[in-house]
Parts: structure tokens; C-alpha cells; sequence
């Protein structure tokens, strides 16, 4: 897991704690404070893909605000790249970049090469490079013909390419993404994964990405971080979450006709709809074997594999869960 | 595509940490993002020509009401025309420097609540220059050039025995005014991390600072002219150093020498301001997801 024995990006015991005021009553507010990061340490290693996960409200994005310099933790010992993010914001950004799924960081009414340019100058990128980042990001992201649109105009998909690329203009060392193909269409999902695992292979560019799509972390990511109420709860492969989430994958037969239920070692039927059957086997194990048994002894016509959705791995994980807490950043 | 392939550590060093003048950085960031703001207005021209015209034909509606009075009355709180010209003028352009330079932070609230303030956080420049540079309105050029025009009317015609220090007087008023409605301009903002609706409090005192400022202060109330001068100094843009080039006495009594005072009290402004500003953001909580 560590390639370099420091790490590059390194949380010791972050909290964050906002205080919130509520109305009771008429006139009067009632204070009281949220902990929305609570004793959270980790350790990121130079030109990991690490994927962040955990359910809404569990503390992702403001881990995220605070590695960016954008919020300021209320305890806690926090590193990117030896820089302290909430002293040296700006000194930071010029080696981080930052795509927020939800909004854009680039400027709304100007045509997308506009922003760029402005990236160009601003973060004092040497013009080759920049040219040769610009001529990659538009030829692998497929931007060429949207660079004179104005930002605006342009689809979910399209704008999100655009601001992939904008946040790696200038050779970050770290890349945060949050929730980088919410949205997208399929196509467009490969593509975004495709480029970003390229860049991590041929650039070692640390990743951060928190995600809501299994299949991102899946395609991208060698380690998981799993987040609840502002705490870490799992830190290790994703396989190992799925062993301990006891998660299950899907196999669904179309048969040639209807008939009872499939009865095979390893898998169980959880439903059945004419001649449609699914079947439920741990995500853990290979699906081949099975497919090889059914086809040889069912009248098989057609079939695919479902993956658990993040939130049921989790979820079940969660449920499971009987270890004390604060669980450290050993895979449990 | 790049051939030689570079790990992100090294190409980085490229752009390596030489250390550079906050102020320098911020003055260039500002510059930056102003030249892409122009060369977008003046991809339209003809909409340019017509925005600042109604800038310039709005801001001199003021003016006209001005005119009309003075054609029933001969004096306005004991001024002549010339003289409520220049004070208007005065106040015309030092706010029009102003609103061109900074105006644009009265959206930071709207920015705070959508959440967009974020995006500003992780670029390498500072956030105020950003706020200030953003929608960068070239069409404000039409209010200065109106204050600038009746200032000139009222140079011409107003009777004063000019000296070289009365003079010097008339620049370091346009620029000390403009440098302290900045200030205002920047308090405000800091005020809007706070309170968020905050920006028509931000507009009084602009706004209505410099239509305030715009008519002589013996029409005022003693005690808005005690406020306006010691506790936001907006007396300091137009009115103290106006009634020393003009031999007039202040309403409030003040000795001679405050009218050499703008250009300290604007950099005074401007420190409380910073800090204002600094500790907003400071305090910036930023919104849920």
C-alpha cells in the first residue's frame, strides 16, 4: 500500500465541528455542534488512486474542503505535499487540482478555451507544457470542437470533461475529484476513467475520488476508504470491503422456459419471472465457474452480472460492523 | 501528445516556488482575469457602446435633478451652482474608480450561498482579487466620465483663487475617495460572510455614500455629518478636501490641516478593511455538499 514511505497527503487526528444555530421557538436559536469529521487520520502515498467513499453527510466533501485549503479543521494535523492547506492555500493550489462534479470551476459565461487560457497564465504554466496538456486533454477527452462554446451551453458530460481538464493543465500532483461522473452517460463514464487512469499510470498523479458509482472505484481504484459519521470504518482493497460488506453480485439467466428454481452450489435464487431468474452469489467470487455450470446444465439463452450498488455495500457493512471505534487505517 | 513522459513531481518543479510579492501576485491575478473579462465585452462592440451610454445617461440623471433645483433656487445649503458641481463631480468620480475596481464584490454573498465562493478557494490567487475582478463591467467607464465632465464644468466655472496646493488637491481627492469607497466596497463584502443578504447594506453606503456626497454637508443633519466623518470617513472623499479648495468652512468646525488628511485616512480604511475581509474568510464555512 505505501510506495513511498512518507506520505503525501496525511491526516492526524482532523475534526471538524460546525456549529449549527436552530430555530426553537420564535426568537430564540438554539446552538449546537455537528461533528462532521471526527478524529480522522490517513495516509495517501504519492501516485495512489485511493477511492473515498461513504454515505451522504458522512464527511467526504468536508475532508475534501479542508485538503484544499477551503476549510479550516478545528483540530488536527494536516499535510498535502508538505504544505500546510489552511496557511498556504495558494502555494497549494498550484500543485493540486480540483474537480467539483456538483459545479464548475470554470468561468460560466465565457467560451471553454477562455478558462484555459486564464489557467495558462494564472498558474504560470510554461507554455510548451501547456500546449501539450491542452493538445492531450482535447484529444483523449474529445473537447476539440466544444473549446469556442461558451461554458454554459454545454451538457453535464461535456462541461465535466471540460473541468477534468482544466484542473490538470498545469501538472497537479494531487487530484481530488468529487463526484466526477455523477451524471454522465456511460459513454462518457469510460471515457473520464479511462483518461484518468492513464494519467495516474503515466504521470503518478495521486487521486482522491469520492464517488457514489461502485464500478468508478471498481475500474480505478487498488484502495477504498470508507467514511461514516466523520470517522474512517474500512480502509483496504475493495475486495476486502466486499468480504466484509458480505456484498453479492447478480447473475441473471433468461432460460428457454420456465422452470424451478436453479439449484447450483455457491449461488442462490433470490427471484424468478417466467423463464428470468436471478441469483445472488458473493461479490467476491468469480462468476465464470457458475455461468460454465448453468450453461451446462440449463437450456440457457441469454445472461448478465449485476454489481452491488455502493450504498447496499456499505450499508451492510455498517449494519456488521461490531468493531470499537476509532477503527485505524488498517483494513479490518 | 506529450512523448517524453514526466511524472507529475517533476514537471512541477518547472513551475517552482520562486517567492513572489503578495501584492504583485494579486495586482497580476487581477490584471489577468480584467484582460479576459475585456476582450470578451469587446467581442461585442455595439452592446459595449450601448451599456456604458445608459451608464453614462443613468449616473447623469442625478445630475439633471441637481440642474432643476438650481433652477428655482440660487443657492442650495448656502453653495452656488459651480460649487455643488464640483462636490458632486468629486464624488461622481472617485465612486465610479471605485465601483469599476471593486463593484463587482457585492455578489460574494450570492457567491457564498450557491456555494460557487469554492471554486475561487483552490486557485492560486487571492480570493478578494477574484471577487473583484469577476464580470469585470467596462460599461462603469460611463459614470466616471460623467463625474469626470461635470467636474470639469465645475472647474471651469467655480470661483476660486487657485493655488499650486489647491492644485495638487484635486487629483489626490479623486484617488484617496476612490481608494476609500474601495474600502467600503471590501468592508462590505467581509461583512456578507457574516450575513449573507448583506449586500444592500453594502449598497447604502456606497451608493448612498456617493449621493450623499454629491450635495454640500450644511444640507445634512450635524450628526450624519459627525457619522460620515469619524465613523466611516466618507467626509474624507470629496467634502473635507472640496471646502478647503473652496475656502470654506467645515460644519463641524474641523481645523484646516484634516483636508491633507485623505490619503491616511484611505490607507487607515483600507488596513481595517484587509482585516475585516481576512477574518470573513477566515470564518468561511462554506455550504453542505
Amino acid at each position: 500500500m505505501d510506495g513511498d514511505s512518507e506520505g503525501f497527503i496525511e491526516l492526524d487526528g482532523i475534526e471538524k465541528v460546525f456549529d449549527v444555530r436552530r430555530r426553537a421557538g420564535l426568537l430564540r436559536r438554539e446552538r449546537h455542534q455537528v461533528r462532521a469529521v471526527d478524529g480522522l487520520s490517513f495516509r495517501v502515498a504519492r501516485g495512489e488512486m485511493v477511492g473515498y467513499i461513504g454515505p451522504n453527510g458522512a464527511g467526504k466533501s468536508t475532508t475534501i474542503k479542508m485538503l484544499t485549503g477551503i476549510l479550516t479543521p478545528s483540530a488536527g494535523r494536516l499535510r498535502v505535499a508538505g504544505i500546510d492547506p489552511q496557511r498556504e492555500r495558494t502555494r497549494l493550489a498550484r500543485r493540486i487540482g480540483v474537480v467539483f462534479g456538483q459545479r464548475t470551476t470554470l468561468w460560466w459565461d465565457l467560451p471553454l478555451i477562455d478558462s484555459y487560457r486564464l489557467v495558462h497564465r494564472m498558474y504560470r504554466i510554461p507554455d510548451k507544457r501547456y500546449q501539450e496538456n491542452l493538445d492531450r486533454c482535447v484529444e483523449l477527452l474529445e473537447l476539440g470542437e466544444l473549446l469556442d462554446v461558451p461554458v454554459r451551453q454545454l451538457s453535464l458530460g461535456q462541461r465535466m470533461r471540460g473541468d477534468i481538464a482544466a484542473a490538470l493543465l498545469h501538472d497537479p500532483e494531487v487530484l481530488y475529484l468529487d463526484e466526477p461522473t455523477i451524471g454522465l452517460d456511460v459513454i462518457s463514464k469510460a471515457r473520464v476513467r479511462e483518461f484518468l487512469r492513464d494519467l495516474n499510470a503515466e504521470r503518478r498523479t495521486t487521486v482522491l475520488l469520492t464517488t457514489h458509482d461502485l464500478t468508478d472505484i471498481e475500474q480505478l481504484c487498488q484502495r477504498v476508504m470508507v467514511i461514516d459519521h466523520g470517522r474512517l470504518v474500512y480502509d483496504g482493497a475493495l475486495t476486502g470491503l466486499h468480504e466484509v460488506g458480505e456484498s453479492e453480485r447478480t447473475l441473471v439467466v433468461d432460460l428457454e422456459r420456465e422452470l424451478p428454481p436453479v439449484e447450483l452450489a455457491g449461488a442462490r435464487v433470490v427471484k424468478v419471472e417466467g423463464p428470468r431468474q436471478w441469483l445472488a452469489f458473493p461479490a467476491s467470487a468469480s462468476a465464470a465457474p457458475l455461468v460454465a455450470r448453468i450453461a451446462a446444465e440449463y437450456p440457457l439463452v441469454d445472461l448478465s452480472v449485476r454489481e452491488p450498488d455502493i450504498e447496499s455495500v456499505i450499508a451492510r457493512m455498517l449494519s456488521r460492523r461490531q468493531i470499537p471505534e476509532p477503527a485505524g487505517p488498517t483494513p479490518l | 501528445m506529450a512523448d517524453d513522459v514526466r511524472t507529475a513531481g517533476d514537471a512541477a518543479s518547472v513551475e517552482e516556488e520562486r517567492w513572489r510579492s503578495p501584492l504583485w501576485e494579486g495586482l497580476r491575478a487581477y490584471g489577468l482575469i480584467v484582460a479576459m473579462w475585456m476582450r470578451s465585452t469587446m467581442t461585442y462592440r455595439a452592446s459595449f457602446a450601448m451599456t456604458a451610454f445608459g451608464n453614462f445617461a443613468v449616473t447623469a440623471f442625478d445630475f439633471i435633478a441637481i440642474l432643476m433645483m438650481f433652477s428655482h433656487v440660487d443657492r442650495l445649503g448656502g453653495y452656488s451652482l459651480p460649487e455643488v458641481a464640483f462636490l458632486y463631480g468629486a464624488a461622481g468620480a472617485s465612486f465610479g474608480l471605485a465601483d469599476l475596481a471593486m463593484g463587482s464584490t457585492d455578489r460574494l454573498g450570492r457567491r457564498i450561498r450557491d456555494g460557487t465562493l469554492d471554486t475561487l478557494l483552490v486557485r492560486p490567487a487571492p480570493v478578494l482579487v477574484q471577487v473583484a475582478a469577476d464580470r469585470f463591467a467596462l460599461r462603469r467607464l460611463g459614470r466616471i466620465t460623467q463625474g469626470l465632465l461635470v467636474l470639469g464644468y465645475a472647474l471651469a466655472t467655480v470661483d476660486i483663487a487657485w493655488t499650486p496646493v489647491k492644485v495638487a488637491m484635486i487629483p489626490m481627492m479623486i484617488l484617496s475617495g476612490a481608494v476609500i469607497f474601495s474600502a467600503v466596497f471590501v468592508a462590505g463584502a467581509a461583512f456578507q460572510f457574516w450575513a449573507q443578504d448583506a449586500a444592500e447594506v453594502q449598497n447604502s453606503f456606497t451608493y448612498g455614500g456617493t449621493t450623499l456626497l454629491q450635495y454640500p454637508p450644511t444640507v445634512f443633519a450635524k450628526d450624519l455629518v459627525r457619522g460620515v466623518t469619524f465613523v466611516v470617513p466618507l467626509a474624507f472623499v470629496n467634502w473635507l478636501p472640496a471646502l478647503y479648495v473652496m475656502d470654506r468652512d467645515d460644519p463641524l468646525g474641523l481645523p484646516d490641516w484634516v483636508a491633507f488628511l485623505p490619503p491616511l485616512v484611505a490607507a487607515g480604511f483600507c488596513a481595517v478593511a484587509g482585516l475585516a475581509w481576512r477574518a470573513g474568510l477566515r470564518g468561511y464555512r462554506s455550504t453542505g455538499s
